[in-house]
């Protein structure tokens, strides 16, 4: 939409709108400076430089061994949850009975339902049947619980944008419907794959609810340390956690979005 | 894919149906595709067409009912297991690879050898007088670029038959008209049994060995484009098939009669149940002055009214008539100086010449 | 046409293959059937086993009373027991301040990203994103750095000559809403400028030219058109404020209590589940009557136009 008022009248709403982004953006990068601080004081500015920060970080035990748990939950939540999502949006995409559309919005239910709530229900869940409280595979299948919705809505957003009758001129040309779907319609589906991937690593990466209530000693994620951290004993060595997880869950989204918008501007409206 | 013509195989549609609920798409059609022919499915939309077209491909399961090619039942097969080759409506070309990559596909599927595969690539592309276009992207090319395309893909692995899916409705007139030539040289060329769906009754009329006309979910007639356009057995493909109007007729001892005047056929009319129409084609009455002497005799059957407009449309002129037994009819008259000479002029009383030859009946309804 | 086949017409079918065909086509349709199911199947079952149930299990245990009768003795506690109430109240009253706080401030960043040509929108709607994606642990720490008795804000004041000695920014109420106003700006702008962006230009030029100024053409025109993707936001941020976490408990510094880390203190206070529950029971409803309140609205508001 263009306008028809003058940047000059405009001004005050370029002011007000800079103001906001600076406070969107501008105070979490904080972090950053703090977490090179030589001393215990997180004053902005430091008042000198060190790395001492991220030496206690990978020094300590409890630090690397819940960046471990985490990095590890992350990556299995992701596989579980981009195997299942990507497999259910592709079958309700292609099924158009009543039936399908309840289970869509039940697997994307999850997104309104508040995260205390499951994980409360997790929780009660867990230590009613036993065997899932402090294992890995719990905290995977919990996490999958939040971060399935966001590949449901990612996958159908892209599965809606592509021919359908693409898949089909494949089978007619001799790929069963596996191969179909592997050769034609997965490489032009790959970005929302790669953002339903991606989102998916990065909830469970952040996720802290339902880790405090179904995990904790050896198998804490590094949300939970964190949280415990910063609620009981805040020292600078969070700066330097909260600087990692900066990078680790605003840059690789950032890529993506940048890489998906160069080709999607190149390929015209091809890309998925 | 050479220049030796494939074998071609014919095809057999029996008791077909398609129901989705209670909805009845396609209902009992059975009809035979002759080797080597192409047949036009046409028909307007939602007629069936498209969904008897899709279960012989294999995307849509019949309810009930026998699809064979050759001697091979095939309804129950999933589409890979077809061997045919489709030609989409938009083509469905894969645009994330280039042009012999799409061509290639389904020879990669078949693993063939690498140079086998190069070698029928560019010959499948020569075919379709796109050779050297293997490296370009899909969406450099021209829309009837990409039907080309989309054609070679459908035809390079040597399927058992072809099928098209309303190949041209997404190009413009003129290529449009070209594009139907052109598949009917390539066809002749490949002598492969083809099936093309459509709705357009002249690219039907130009492209097609035979027409199967559909209506609502049934099979109204099938035939070759001229039995089709001479002898529809029914109202609905005289209107589809060509222009024409209509009157009623009434069975009388002397035989069908328009009001009291019996008319004279080419061909003896069975009596049916059901009512008759009598079909005139506009380009096949000729206006004769009312007061002549040109009665019909045995051989032509004459109907006196008046005229009520004139319409120039270029290489011919439109004639309503009112007949005196109050029905309008269309006349057509070729812009030809000697027709013009007589020209008669709105309101004159004029009287309508159809030769026995060009006297149909037709079944009012189905 | 002209090629002879080598392959004669076959004959018409029997009664027997006819059968056959129908029952492989029955065949077909039912394992194109089981097919959809089996892929459906592990994203239903995780759903399921893992939110479905357990909320249904809480509402069972909700209405479990401590001796194991079935009471609303687990309700009543939140009416009778001061802290519940303050906490109630303490919650909506948070939500509120929060979501209009976003809209006075999302607004404008809305409707310029609306407005602005393609390449300067995506620049801005980048600086939208980046928070959007950036831990929110990460965002409430920065926070407590910045806010803290000695940090920048406070420094800042103090030189500026506003106030005389540091004030408390953090451990309170104006802490949490500072840090959730800062969570939830981007909820609020992505529907939001999302509607937008739908709306015609040429409604605005139209008016335009009708001789209405920039500011009437705006409120009459575009404000109205906006509502339903604004109301869609404002109820996502109210919505995600009531059952918020993080950003309470640490930028509250355990003074700001509110119904999630009352749940989660719950399950440890008492000795059964029924009280935590409960709670959750009430969230979950509060949720339900804010969503399904916004979606009439949203249909209302966008019929009405």
């Amino acid at each position: 939409m263009e306008s028809y008022v003058s940047h000059r009248d405009r001004l005050w709403l370029y002011i007000f709108v800079g103001l906001v982004i600076f406070y969107l953006v501008v105070p979490m990068l904080i972090v950053i400076p703090v977490s090179f601080s030589s001393t215990t004081a997180m004053t902005f500015p430091p008042r000198g430089w060190s790395l001492r920060w991220y030496e206690a970080f990978f020094g300590e035990q409890k630090w690397i061994g819940s960046l471990w748990v985490s990095l590890r939950v992350a990556t299995l939540t992701m596989i579980v949850t981009t195997l299942a999502g990507v497999a259910a949006s592709y079958a309700l995409h292609q099924s158009s009975f009543r039936l399908s559309e309840t289970i869509r919005a039940t697997l994307i239910s999850p997104l309104a339902v508040p995260s205390i709530l499951i994980g409360v229900g997790i929780f009660f869940v867990y230590a009613r049947i036993g065997g899932l409280l402090n294992t890995t595979a719990g905290l995977v299948l919990g996490h999958s619980v939040v971060a399935l919705p966001f590949v449901m809505l990612t996958m159908s957003a892209g599965f809606s944008s592509f021919d359908m009758s693409q898949e089909m001129v494949a089978r007619s040309l001799g790929a069963n419907r596996f191969k179909a779907f592997v050769t034609v319609t997965l490489p032009q589906v790959k970005f929302s794959v790669a953002t339903s991937m991606l989102l998916s690593f990065l909830v469970s990466f952040d996720e802290l609810i339902i880790s405090l209530m179904v995990a904790s000693g050896p198998m804490s994620t590094l949300s939970r340390v964190t949280f415990a951290t910063l609620r009981d004993d805040v020292d600078p060595t969070l700066a330097a956690v909260s600087t990692l997880m900066l990078i680790v869950t605003s840059v690789p989204p950032l890529l993506l979005h940048l890489y998906a918008s160069r080709v999607r501007a190149r390929n015209g409206r091809n890309a998925g | 894919m050479t220049e030796r013509k494939t074998s071609a195989l014919p095809v057999q549609v029996q008791m077909l149906s398609k129901h989705f609920g209670t909805v009845r798409a396609v209902e009992d059609v059975s009809f035979d595709i002759r080797a080597g022919e192409l047949l036009t499915l046409l028909g307007p939309s939602g007629s069936g067409k498209t969904t008897l077209l899709m279960m012989i491909a294999g995307f849509s399961r019949p309810t009930r009912g026998s699809i064979r090619i050759a001697d091979q039942e095939i309804v129950h097969l999933p589409p890979h297991k077809r061997n045919i080759g489709m030609v989409f409506q938009n083509y469905a070309l894969f645009p994330h690879m280039t042009v012999g990559e799409n061509v290639a596909y389904p020879l990669r599927l078949r693993r063939f050898g690498r140079s086998e595969i190069e070698d029928r690539t560019r010959r499948a592309l020569d075919m379709v007088q796109l050779g050297g276009y293997g490296a370009r992207r899909i969406n450099e090319l021209s829309g009837g670029q990409r039907q080309r395309i989309a054609l070679a893909r459908a035809i390079v692995f040597e399927p058992r038959i072809l099928l098209m899916d309303e190949p041209l409705s997404a190009l413009d007139k003129h290529l449009r008209e070209a594009m139907q030539i052109e598949i009917r040289q390539l066809h002749d060329r490949l002598g492969m049994t083809t099936i093309s769906v459509t709705h357009d009754q002249r690219e039907a009329l130009t492209m097609s060995d035979r027409i199967a006309v559909f209506s609502s979910g049934r099979l109204a007639q099938i035939g070759a484009p001229a039995e089709l356009y001479e002898k529809p057995e029914s109202r609905f493909i005289a209107e589809f098939i060509g222009e024409s109007t209509f009157l009623p007729l009434r069975h009388t001892p002397a035989g069908p009669a328009y009001g009291e005047q019996v008319i004279h056929f080419a061909d003896e009319v069975k009596p049916a149940a059901g009512e008759m129409l009598l079909m005139l084609r506009p380009e096949r009455l000729r206006l004769v002055p009312a007061n002549g002497t040109a009665g019909g005799g045995k051989d032509a059957n004459v109907f006196t009214g008046q005229v009520q407009t004139i319409v120039f449309q270029g290489e011919s002129l439109l004639f309503e008539v009112m007949l005196d037994g109050g029905h309008k009819v269309s006349v057509r008259m070729a812009n030809r100086s000697e027709n013009l000479r007589q020209l008669p002029q709105a309101g004159d009383r004029v009287a309508l010449k159809l030769e026995r030859a060009d006297a149909r009946v037709v079944r009012a309804e189905g | 046409m002209a090629n002879v086949s080598i392959f004669p017409a076959p004959g018409p079918i029997g009664q027997a293959e006819f059968e056959a065909n129908r029952r492989a086509l029955e065949r077909d349709r039912r394992a194109e059937t089981r097919m959809r199911i089996n892929l459906t199947l592990p994203a239903l079952l995780v759903v399921f086993v893992l939110m479905v149930c357990p909320i249904l299990w809480l509402l069972s245990l909700s209405v479990v009373a401590g001796d194991g009768r079935l009471s609303l003795e687990n309700y009543a506690l939140f009416f009778s027991e001061q802290v519940y109430v303050e906490m109630f109240l303490k919650t909506f009253m948070i939500a509120f301040v929060v979501t209009v706080i976003c809209v006075f401030l999302g607004y404008p960043v809305a409707y310029l990203l609306a407005i602005l040509p393609p390449a300067w929108s995506g620049v801005l709607m980048l600086a939208v994103l980046v928070p959007f994606w950036t831990s929110g642990l990460v965002r409430t720490f920065s926070w407590l750095i910045i806010l803290q008795r000695n940090g920048i804000v406070n420094k800042s004041l103090v030189w500026l000559g506003v106030i005389d000695k540091p004030i408390s920014l953090v451990h309170n109420m104006t802490g949490t809403v500072i840090g959730m106003v800062h969570i939830m700006v981007p909820f609020l702008i992505l529907p939001l400028y999302a509607s937008m962006k739908a709306i015609d230009g040429n409604l605005m030029r139209a008016g335009a030219n009708l001789g209405s100024s920039p500011t009437h053409a705006f409120f009459r025109i575009f404000l109205p058109l906006s509502m339903p993707g604004l109301v869609a936001g404002m109820i996502m941020v109210f919505v995600m404020c009531l059952g918020f976490y993080i950003t309470p408990a640490i930028l509250g510094g355990g003074k700001i209590k509110m119904i999630a880390q009352r749940i989660e203190e719950s399950i440890s206070l008492y000795p059964t589940w029924g009280p935590a529950a409960a709670l959750a029971v009430l969230l979950l409803l509060m949720t339900a009557v804010c969503l399904f309140v916004s979606l009439k609205l949203v249909r209302w508001l966008a019929a009405g136009r």
